[in-house]
């Protein structure tokens, strides 16, 4: 894995052997909880497309580990995983998963569509590329508003084959916009590989077309994933350089829960993957920290219990309302400037009611 | 903020008006809403130093300067996608785009991204952006630059869609649409832009978003319209009341949501119904207007409903050719003659 440009990590990005721990920790409830959700999906409890993350925690906690609390955080559909790791508690996701009204966005998103604005999560999106523009838009915003944060921008390697990518890029460079695009290399778009996909195998070296920095880094390296994660998004916030950030990883399971995985890759891929597993890799830092292996199990039980219990949570909470039909569409008031529109509806539909309250 | 914008914010006299064109009166509204509020600013192609394709935006670089008057590259999608997230972050983005073909290319981010925040996060987030660009026809621009797409858009739930027809509108519907927290398209229309009217002076002058307003009143038949085909309804009326015939114009000023209240009230007074927009009919805003009508006014209907528009046909260069088939005023009276069942 070669870094393209590779500074010595300032100490104050190195983590502790406490803190190693607590991300390990992160790291298992994510490979708990996309385990729990393809078997509930398979159970059918869990409905539309489900794309599981298993394989990619060290890159998606280190690079939120990275962030600041009131940084912002988008990404795109594979999102389950960049959730739990910003914080937002696995009963919420689960529920959401589950469509069910304490959902993180009550039902209305499922898989894809996550956030938690309160933590500065601002959407899982599920158009590939789309959420670029608007993550560049986000960073417009923290400029205009002069905050001194940046954004972080997840998207999947067959992301920069689309036109937003370059648009977006070209504009978060020529406005110095303070803004991380982070690519989760896992080898595949869907089932095609990046070398099929890309003409520039190499995808962090498309940011020299902006005169942006590019970097690319060993993603199921915690360590490494943090420190770079940490230095550009220092720079970014700092001195308004965007930057693209390649964390090469690998998902264990299909493209979605639908998909086996095994049209365009071997058994034997994944199992060499399997082998260099960035749980295992923290696991046995974390034994060289002091950590016995009774703890270390004891992590792995309390992630087991924390996902059930978030199953039953899920499955206790109500479905949505269907009179909330229309709940959040539009903004307060709104009901007024529709109420002139039934007369003659061509669906004999009741009124939507747009204010219903559904909770913070 | 400039003197003299602290000038513009000087109260006008109550009621006061002043005869301008539609784009004065949106460059009005614009420079208003800047100076009001600091969230507003403006982006899109040549909206600075250029003033704008059309020049709706003159003078505003210099009175508010580069950062809220936001010159971008040619790259709608990436430009109003970053309007669609400053607005998430409670900014509020005025993107302007060249022409409604343009929009075309930033399909994914108005109804894909902007369209869906609402629900699709359960209302937990919103998206107070506005999108004005014009539509229209008749300066043989061909077949990629002659569209209007009203129909598109209006159809989209999640969407707000206004087509001001007046200058007094063009001022107050923009502000509403400015002021308002959900994402809206503003459709304006090229040969409009120089159509002049009384605007009120009254930087509050907001029109409620929402509301048609009957532009002319009449008795035998009811024209349904919006934007330019408004201009063009009222001087077929005009023309047709020379002949005897009292023809009542509905404008509607708001497409999504549809004032069906003020048009089945007209329609039900008259008993006829010709509706009639500048782009292609089927599946269009008259499509839409003649399913309603005829559920809201099925008891109270004299005639057929009628419906006008572009001929369907991408546009063709040949002056004659891009004539015949636009939804002219020739057109318009031969429809309206005809559901009176009068010669043509």
């Amino acid at each position: 894995m070669s870094a393209a440009v590779s500074a010595p990590p300032p100490a104050t990005d190195a983590i502790d052997a406490a803190m190693r721990r607590e991300l390990y920790e992160r790291m298992v409830l994510i490979r708990v909880f996309e385990t729990e959700a393809e078997r509930q999906y398979k159970a059918a409890r869990i409905g539309g497309y489900c794309h599981l993350s298993s394989g990619q925690e060290a890159a998606t906690v280190g690079a939120v580990h990275a962030l600041q609390t009131d940084d912002v955080l988008v990404t795109g559909y594979r999102s389950h995983g960049f959730a739990l790791a910003r914080g937002v508690p696995p009963e919420a996701v689960m529920a959401e998963l589950f469509g069910r009204a304490d959902g993180c966005a009550h039902g209305r998103g499922g898989s894809m569509h996550l956030l938690d604005v309160g933590r500065g999560y601002y959407g899982g999106w599920g158009i590939v590329a789309g959420q670029l523009p608007v993550a560049t838009g986000l960073a417009l915003a923290l400029v205009r508003q002069g905050r001194p944060q940046a954004v972080l921008c997840e998207l999947g390697d067959g992301a920069v084959n689309m036109g937003a990518w370059h648009e977006s890029l070209n504009l978060a460079a020529l406005w110095k916009l303070p803004i991380v695009y982070l690519v989760i290399n896992n080898e595949y778009g869907m089932g095609t590989p990046v070398g099929r996909a890309s003409a520039e195998p190499e995808l962090y070296r498309r940011a020299a077309s902006y005169r942006m920095h590019g970097e690319r880094v060993d993603g199921d390296d915690l360590d490494a994933a943090i420190e770079a994660s940490a230095r550009l998004l220092r720079a970014a916030r700092e001195q308004r350089q965007p930057a693209v950030l390649e964390l090469m990883t690998y998902r264990y399971r299909g493209h979605s829960v639908a998909d086996a995985g095994l049209a365009y890759r071997t058994k034997e891929e994944i199992a060499e993957h399997l082998a260099r597993d960035p749980l295992v890799r923290v696991r046995t830092q974390l034994r060289g920290d002091g950590v016995t292996d009774e703890q270390l199990d004891a992590i792995d039980a309390t992630a087991e219990q924390r996902i059930a219990a978030a199953v039953s949570f899920a499955t206790e909470s109500p479905e949505p309302r269907v009179d909330q039909l229309a709940a959040g569409m539009h903004a307060a008031g709104s009901a007024e400037q529709f109420a002139r529109m039934r007369p003659g509806s061509a669906y004999g539909e009741e009124p939507l009611t747009f204010d219903a309250g559904l909770g913070a | 903020m400039s003197a003299t914008a602290k000038q513009a914010e000087a109260p006008a006299a109550a009621g006061a008006t002043e005869v301008m064109t539609y784009r004065e009166a949106l460059r009005m509204a614009l420079r208003e809403e800047l100076a009001r509020d600091e969230r507003v600013f403006l982006m899109g192609e040549e909206v600075g130093t250029f003033e704008g394709a059309y020049k709706v935006s003159a003078g505003l670089l210099d009175e508010f300067g580069p950062d809220r008057v936001r010159d971008t590259p040619i790259a709608e999608e990436g430009f109003v996608g970053a309007g669609v997230g400053a607005a998430m972050l409670g900014e509020r983005p005025v993107v302007e785009i060249m022409t409604i073909n343009f929009l075309l290319v930033a399909m994914d981010q108005v109804i894909n991204h902007a369209a869906k925040i609402g629900a699709m996060f359960g209302g937990q987030v919103r998206c107070p952006l506005v999108i004005r660009t014009p539509n229209g026809a008749g300066n043989q621009l061909t077949a990629q630059h002659s569209q209007s797409f009203d129909g598109w858009f209006a159809g989209t739930p999640g969407l707000k869609v206004l087509a001001p027809a007046t200058p007094a509108d063009a001022k107050g519907l923009l502000k509403a649409a400015i002021r308002d927290d959900d994402p809206v398209l503003v459709i304006e229309n090229l040969p409009i832009y120089k159509e002049k009217g009384p605007v009120p002076l009254d930087p509050e002058h907001v029109v409620p978003i929402g509301l048609a307003a009957v532009a002319r009143e009449g008795s035998d038949l009811t024209v349904v319209s919006h934007s330019y085909a408004t201009v063009r309804a009222l001087h077929v009326a005009e023309q047709l009341a020379g002949e005897g015939v009292s023809v009542e114009v509905v404008d509607l000023r708001s497409l999504r949501p549809l004032d069906m209240e003020t048009v089945a009230a007209s329609v039900s007074k008259t008993g006829r119904a010709v509706c009639v927009e500048e782009g292609w009919p089927s599946y269009g805003v008259t499509a839409e207007l003649a399913a309603r009508i005829q559920k809201a006014c099925f008891d109270d209907l004299d005639a057929p409903i009628e419906r006008v528009g572009m001929a369907e046909v991408p546009l063709p260069y040949a002056k004659n050719l891009e004539l015949a088939a636009m939804p002219n005023e020739e057109r318009l009276a031969g429809a309206i003659r005809a559901t009176l069942g009068l010669a043509a």
